[in-house]
């Protein structure tokens, strides 16, 4: 258990004032940040000689509608090092944004781009924050809860012009 | 003195060396790419969206369309992330029988890659002999599952039915032929000068900078880079069995190539090894709740349709909380992470695959090199439009 909690263990050294919550489920750790200080805490978990989590698995985006802060970004790292995943989370407000990580993990440039595209959510310092998916020119963001699964316009027929 | 103008240049997004529907702008100083820039999203379907109105269940097919040559390995990754969510312990026979069809799968997909980067590159005979082994693939597929491309054979806690009788000889069959086959690629194109011409030294980056990148998967084994989900994180049982991970040293085309061919010797073994060990039991777990009575129940006893009829009405409900789990697909890591808040349809349904990730490296491969090596790098990346747009 030790060495899984290596990492915690660090965050909440380093950073005692952002580690929000800390939750196990089926043998994955979780963390919670607190938005401020993501960019600091990614480039923490990335340098650290002791973690290394030098592959970005994943960076998606999540929408809870109801609450507030509305939205969440959920980082994934890899550490080739220990061989161990963790989870990185961090709220979002509705008009907020978000430091990317793009100078961190160069993946992060299409992934926050993604995110961008289908939640609306914007990032700082983004070299090149551009819809991925949709094309340009395109309104509304569907993974949004309040985007409906059929379309906003699914039953409102378009009829180019002639 | 002359202005320099540079070129641009639109590839795709019908293009045949795209492998789909990808467009690139190239940005050219005479036949030297000084810049490119991908743009995705043609094949782009919704899949996360879609999936977050349909039961557990019902999400299955459409992960077969995920990466469509490699279904199996798709529906392995997506069940493995329910079942982990539920924490269900699946029968040794069914985890068996998943590890054969992923590692067949993975040798069908490795086949299309094989046969039509080398059409790419020019070298046409490679395409008529590896889509006859992988014809024997999916037929083998045929008779277990009833599909050829998307079979949607796995359920959450099994598979959906058991291995038909006589499959056993021919997957042995299968077996025992393919590595002769794989000489014969071999033969045609290992020691080949146009295609060590057209391979070696393409698509060179640094192992950092592939790391970076999120690169996985066989690109990023060709870097020297000795990451594999299989032995990383142990799924399906693939700890009892006997595999070695081939791994490249400076991650050109050519070294993407050799770590594929091997790859495949690999997973010929891996299929022939569970084939000997085999165990009998169920296929299904048995979880009233969650999986399936058997057909010949539905048929006959009031108890079982009702459990039918609910499960496929309305699903089940998993327990409250976020789980990621990822296989080792053809292309690299393949990863589900679903939120589940409780209710019987996922909250959030983030589908990580390898080739969005993988084709994020491609500008970087392929800057400061001629137009032709773009053809080649990207067959040597091994993207599926399918699986990069979702």
């Amino acid at each position: 258990m030790t060495e899984i909690n290596l990492p915690v263990k660090k965050l909440r050294e380093n950073f005692p004032n952002s580690i929000l919550e800390v939750t196990t489920f089926r043998d994955e750790v979780t963390v919670t940040v607190a938005k401020g200080e993501i960019f600091e805490i990614c480039k923490f978990l990335h340098s650290d000689p002791d973690l290394q989590y030098h592959l970005l698995t994943d960076l998606c985006g999540l929408d809870f509608f109801s609450e507030t802060p509305r939205f969440g970004v959920v980082y994934h790292l890899y550490s080739l090092k220990s061989n161990q995943r963790l989870r990185v989370k961090t709220r979002v407000g509705e008009m907020e944004s978000i430091p990317s990580v793009e100078s961190i993990w160069k993946v992060a440039n299409w992934y926050e781009r993604e995110v961008y595209d289908l939640f609306g959510i914007t990032f700082e310092n983004h070299p090149d924050l551009r819809r991925i998916m949709l094309w340009d020119g395109y309104e509304g963001h569907p993974l949004r809860k309040d985007f409906p699964v059929e379309g906003p316009d699914f039953d409102k027929p378009f009829v180019p012009e002639v | 003195m002359a202005e320099t103008r540079l070129m641009t240049i639109n590839m795709g997004p019908q293009h045949p060396a795209t492998h789909g529907v990808l467009r690139i702008v190239l940005e050219l100083d005479g036949e030297v790419i000084v810049r490119s820039t991908p743009h995705l999203g043609h094949l782009h379907r919704g899949m996360e969206k879609l999936a977050e109105s349909k039961t557990y269940h019902q999400a299955i097919p459409l992960t077969d369309r995920l990466d469509y040559t490699n279904a199996m390995g798709n529906n392995l990754a997506y069940v493995l992330a329910v079942e982990k969510l539920l924490g269900m312990e699946i029968p040794k026979r069914a985890q068996y029988i998943r590890v054969m069809m992923a590692e067949l799968q993975r040798i069908a997909a490795h086949l299309i890659w094989l046969g039509t980067h080398a059409l790419d590159i020019g070298a046409m005979t490679p395409l008529l002999y590896t889509f006859r082994e992988r014809e024997e693939i999916l037929r083998i597929f045929e008779e277990v599952a009833g599909g050829r491309l998307t079979p949607t054979y796995l359920r959450i806690g099994g598979v959906s039915k058991d291995l038909p009788a006589g499959i056993e000889t021919k997957i042995r069959a299968f077996l025992q032929a393919f590595p002769d086959h794989i000489k014969e690629y071999e033969t045609l194109l290992t020691k080949n000068i146009i295609w060590l011409k057209r391979t070696k030294g393409v698509g060179v980056i640094s192992k950092e900078d592939a790391i970076s990148f999120g690169v996985t998967g066989p690109t990023l084994r060709g870097f020297g880079v000795k990451y594999d989900v299989r032995k990383a994180f142990p799924y399906s049982s693939y700890d009892e069995f006997e595999f070695e991970i081939p791994v490249g040293s400076v991650g050109d085309v050519y070294d993407r190539y050799i770590v594929r061919l091997r790859e495949m010797e690999w997973s010929n073994s891996i299929v022939k090894q569970a084939l000997e060990r085999l165990p009998g039991g169920p296929i299904l777990a048995d979880d009233p709740r969650i999986t399936l009575p058997p057909k010949d129940d539905v048929l006959s006893d009031i108890a079982s349709l009702i459990r039918q009829f609910k499960i496929v009405s309305e699903g089940f409900q998993p327990p409250k909380g976020e789980v990621y789990a990822s296989v080792e697909a053809s292309k690299g890591e393949l990863g589900f992470y679903l939120v589940s808040d409780g209710s019987n349809h996922p909250f959030r349904f983030r589908i990580h695959t390898p080739s969005f990730a993988n084709l994020s490296a491609l500008s970087k491969m392929i800057e400061g090199r001629l137009i032709a090596d773009v053809i080649s790098v990207i067959g040597s990346i091994d993207i599926v439009l399918g699986e990069v747009d979702r």
